[in-house]
């Protein structure tokens, strides 16, 4: 029997005692206090802060208990099964936590002088490398903070490329298909382009026809995921290239899924002129509860000239950074990546080589095949698009049928799952299939893992014929019962902190 | 293999077009053993030089700050650090409650009210508020301080460049390095979106017209921004007690390593007001409670903004985020307490204004440029002393010393000139050393 640990865990600022202090700051020296005197002058009156910052007042001991409460209060990749459908919940290796700690990366400032840092310039290149041989692309940037800061710069990249032919208002539309992530349409916006979508055929893939009719000289480019957000591969893709490619626009792939396809197939030996990758997802780096992660992206050797300042060069015998480069888009953020989160990725490479790569994509195939298989059998499910066809990564199954016969949806089977000690897939996504379970169940559980969850989603079919309440009642043993989401965000209840809670409490 | 009647692996890649298919391994290295790994790892890194080898006197964006353990123990909890963002809120309560508590403290610390969970960094951030300030106005100029981090304003151009915004600097007096309040004058007008301070300023001088410059940009129905440190907020007047809107600033010196430069935390918090709620980019974290009433409970709130419901209208792109350097400055903030932070902010205070004296001592050195108040980081100049910069620089580093960052070619208008930092970790010893070594420099001949 699972149960979350459920603290009555009270918020932070209600804990404690005023005049607690959970770490002391180093005196400043009678020498130092000597020269300079008193403190109070270094401010001017007018931004001196009058009242202190009415932060919680803590012992050290106090401040950790809370938190490890809090974390036993939380679910991750160490606790158990995590097959987040598009979201690749894989194994972190620990060794890269270890690494990652090491005082020769964590204490090491951005501007320092090139030849103080040569190590990390070193690492951050060569794994440019292997990700730009991984994915089949000319020249890697690793400076998007995540896969929608790296869409954004991929979009950002078709407009500099656009303007340099003389294109820059007529190709304003971009492409993207109703299976695709949010951030697809949400950051090809940002870079100003106006999105077009088109529907899925009865495959589940890029309708080529709706393709066609879509494209024209105003088409800036197409984003795709393949596998495709319904984990199947787009087998037309090279006449999908062809489309995008004669209308004179450019082919962007959403590395979401490239775990599928790791030493298999590249995507810019597909045609894809720019890629992005995720390496929370694809190269085994926690998610952290939503980040860090990082989103590096691979482009062909056309686009090279567009990426952001700085570029990591090597020149033989010394790493440096090269700024100069009058066609880049600019920078899209502060210094140069999350380094911290890329160099677990070196290490996650450099471990597994060709060869592991090569095995994470097979055995993340074969799971989602195999649990595929099996689900489409249990009452209530069952398989939209492709039947027959094989997965990749990932499967989305439908909880229409349940849904209609006992009122049972996804968001019901999921809240269920959580009841049995293991995380709910990816619900009502991808947008086009109705009551959407999207299952990813990644290379790094076991077969008794995915048989167990088999059994579950069994289980639930059985009690939402049986004896729905139990599964519309979910969850009885996470942390919490069922929230009020809508609660959270109405004007009236609304609580985005704690003085607001307070404010609102008053009234 | 066997139960879903597949041969081989390759069967499930059939639909894979032959012609694309890779037919030879990727060109990586072999594999190797944890213990290989790490052995590699290290001897690649150990060609590094840390702060540990060497005093380093950097800032500009990414800072020397202490790290204490607590912190570093509490977000190596794996719960927390191998979950996802917290979708299925009834499982993830730890993380919610951590991120809320979070958007808590920066609010304390800023005197705001409301805060996201976080944005990359101060640089996206700052291009964040200011495209939600252009489409909460309607308006389409933004003006932003001369003083001001380049690579800060390349980003800012980069984020509102496709949304057709218009950037324009406002000049700073020669002798303070105060914002020009006359030159705002004269370039706010009703299209100006929003107005962007930033407190301390770029070259560490403290902003003392905030409130004059809040009334202003209010006048004109702008919004005003204000970018933070946020380790000055133990000492210095928080952004909104002097009228912002909008604040943003780098997370990073709270309790997160400098990492070369990234993961970093962009914070970004406004009023609550609900046309900026509605505005407000990337996740936030709402209290509410169960479906029956009877507990208290967290989850994200004001999805409907976001990019996985609203697609190309969503407020902002924003998915991953930094949610673990959030929670590790929450961490941080927590244990330090309101009085730590106000001791931080006085011991900086303290050795910034040291170095500033024991510099200003030596022959031809002049620091700081600007006749005002400094927090942590201060303009060292070199104009008199024969010397460029860059020169200086080499030979601090011969001496084991990282100097300040060179910001001649940034600001040509100061001249030979460096952005040194100083915090509470460096020691009396490591002032000492490079006011010795700098003597010792300028005393030898070019």
């Amino acid at each position: 029997m699972f149960r979350q640990a459920r603290w009555d865990e009270r918020i932070i600022f209600e804990l404690g005692r005023s005049g607690r202090r959970g770490c002391t700051i180093p005196k400043v020296k009678k020498e130092i206090q000597r020269v300079v005197g008193d403190t109070k002058a270094f401010v001017p009156e007018k931004l001196r802060r009058k009242t202190f910052p009415k932060l919680p007042e803590l012992s050290e001991v106090e401040v950790v208990r809370h938190y490890v409460r809090l974390s036993q209060m939380n679910f991750g990749v160490d606790s158990g099964f995590y097959p987040l459908g598009s979201c690749t919940m894989k194994y972190n290796p620990k060794i890269d936590e270890v690494l990652a700690k090491l005082p020769s990366i964590t204490l090491i400032h951005p501007y320092q002088d090139e030849r103080t840092v040569q190590g990390v310039l070193e690492a951050m290149y060569r794994l440019s490398r292997w990700l730009a041989e991984i994915t089949g692309t000319h020249d890697v940037s690793l400076q998007p903070a995540a896969g929608a800061h790296g869409e954004f710069l991929g979009t950002l990249i078709m407009r500099a490329y656009h303007k340099l032919n003389d294109e820059p208002e007529k190709r304003t539309e971009l492409i993207v298909p109703d299976s695709a992530h949010g951030t697809n349409p949400a950051s090809g916006a940002m870079a100003g382009f106006k999105i077009v979508v088109v529907p899925s055929d009865e495959d589940g893939c890029v309708d080529l026809e709706a393709l066609r009719a879509a494209v024209s000289e105003r088409t800036a480019g197409l984003m795709l995921t393949n596998p495709n957000t319904l984990g199947i591969f787009e087998k037309n893709i090279e006449e999908i290239a062809k489309i995008v490619h004669e209308a004179g626009g450019l082919l962007y792939y959403d590395g979401a899924n490239l775990n599928a396809i790791l030493g298999k197939v590249r995507p810019g030996d597909m045609g894809f002129d720019i890629v992005h990758m995720n390496i929370h997802k694809t190269f085994g780096t926690p998610h952290g509860g939503g980040g860090p992660g990082a989103g590096p992206i691979g482009v062909s050797e056309e686009l090279e000239k567009f990426l952001p300042i700085p570029r990591i060069v090597f020149d033989g015998k010394r790493y440096r950074l090269d700024y100069d480069k009058p066609y880049s888009v600019g920078k899209i953020r502060g210094f140069y990546g999350n380094v911290g989160v890329l160099l677990k990725a070196f290490a996650y490479i450099l471990g597994l080589g060709a060869e592991g790569l090569e095995e994470v994509a097979e055995i993340s195939v074969l799971n989602a095949n195999y649990i595929m298989k099996k689900l489409e059998k249990i009452r209530g499910f069952c398989l939209p698009y492709a039947r027959g066809r094989p997965r990749k990564h990932e499967c989305v199954i439908s909880a229409k049928k349940l849904y209609k016969e006992t009122g049972i949806g996804a968001l019901n089977v999921s809240k269920r799952i959580l009841d049995y000690g293991m995380h709910a897939p990816t619900v009502y996504f991808p947008l086009i299939v109705d009551e959407a379970l999207m299952i990813e169940p990644t290379e790094s559980f076991e077969k008794e893992e995915l048989d167990r969850f088999v059994e579950v989603m069994k289980k639930i079919s059985d009690e939402a014929y049986s004896t729905p309440d139990v599964v519309l009642e979910a969850p009885k043993n996470a942390a919490i019962t069922r929230l009020d989401e809508a609660k959270a965000s109405h004007p009236k209840t609304m609580a985005l902190s704690w003085k607001m809670y307070l404010k609102k409490s008053k009234r | 293999m066997r139960r879903i009647g597949i041969q081989s692996i390759e069967e499930l890649y059939a639909d894979v077009p032959q012609r694309f298919k890779l037919k030879r391994r990727l060109d990586l290295p072999s594999p190797r053993s944890e213990q290989e790994v790490k052995r590699l790892v290290e001897t690649i890194l150990s060609k590094n030089k840390t702060f540990k080898d060497m005093p380093i006197f950097l800032g500009a964006g990414c800072w020397p700050h202490y790290v204490p353990a607590a912190v570093e123990t509490t977000i190596q909890r794996t719960e927390l650090f191998t979950s996802y963002t917290p979708y299925q809120p009834e499982f993830s309560q730890g993380m919610l409650q951590a991120l809320f508590e979070y958007q808590s403290m920066i609010c304390e610390i800023t005197a705001m009210e409301v805060a996201n969970c976080s944005m990359y960094d101060w640089a996206s951030a700052l291009g964040e508020a200011v495209r939600m300030a252009a489409r909460l106005t309607h308006r389409t100029k933004v003006l932003i301080p001369k003083i001001i981090h380049p690579e800060r304003k390349a980003t800012l151009e980069t984020y509102t460049e496709p949304m057709g915004i218009r950037i324009e600097s406002v000049g700073y007096e020669s002798e303070t390095g105060q914002l020009d309040v006359e030159d705002l004058k004269t370039k706010i007008s009703e299209k100006t979106a929003s107005v962007y301070v930033e407190n301390p300023a770029y070259l560490g001088s403290i902003e003392t017209q905030a409130e004059d410059i809040s009334e202003i940009v209010h006048g004109h129905g702008a919004l005003f921004i204000v970018g933070v440190d946020p380790i000055s907020l133990g000492v210095l007047k928080p952004p909104g007690e002097y009228g912002a809107d909008i604040v943003v600033g780098e997370g990073q010196p709270l309790g997160n390593p400098m990492n070369y430069g990234g993961p970093l935390l962009g914070i970004f918090a406004c009023r609550d007001d609900m046309r900026l709620i509605r505005q407000l980019p990337g996740r936030t974290v709402g209290m509410t409670s169960t479906v029956d009433g009877k507990t208290r409970g967290f989850c994200m709130a004001l999805q409907t903004r976001e990019q996985h419901i609203r697609r190309e209208k969503a407020t902002s792109n924003i998915c991953s985020n930094e949610s673990l350097c959030a929670v590790a400055s929450a961490v941080y903030l927590a244990l330090l307490g309101p009085r730590g932070m106000r001791e931080l902010g006085e011991a900086i205070l303290c050795k910034a204004r040291y170095a500033m004296q024991l510099l200003a001592k030596i022959d031809g050195v002049t620091t700081p440029m600007f006749k005002s108040a400094h927090f942590k980081e201060f303009t060292v100049n070199f104009d008199q002393t024969g010397k460029t910069a860059l020169d200086v620089h080499e030979r601090l580093l011969q001496r084991q010393v990282h100097g300040g960052k060179n910001i001649a070619k940034e600001f040509p208008e100061l001249g030979e000139t460096a952005l040194y930092c100083v915090t509470e970790k460096h020691s009396k010893e490591d002032i000492d050393r490079l006011a010795l070594a700098l003597e010792a420099i300028l005393e030898e001949k070019s």
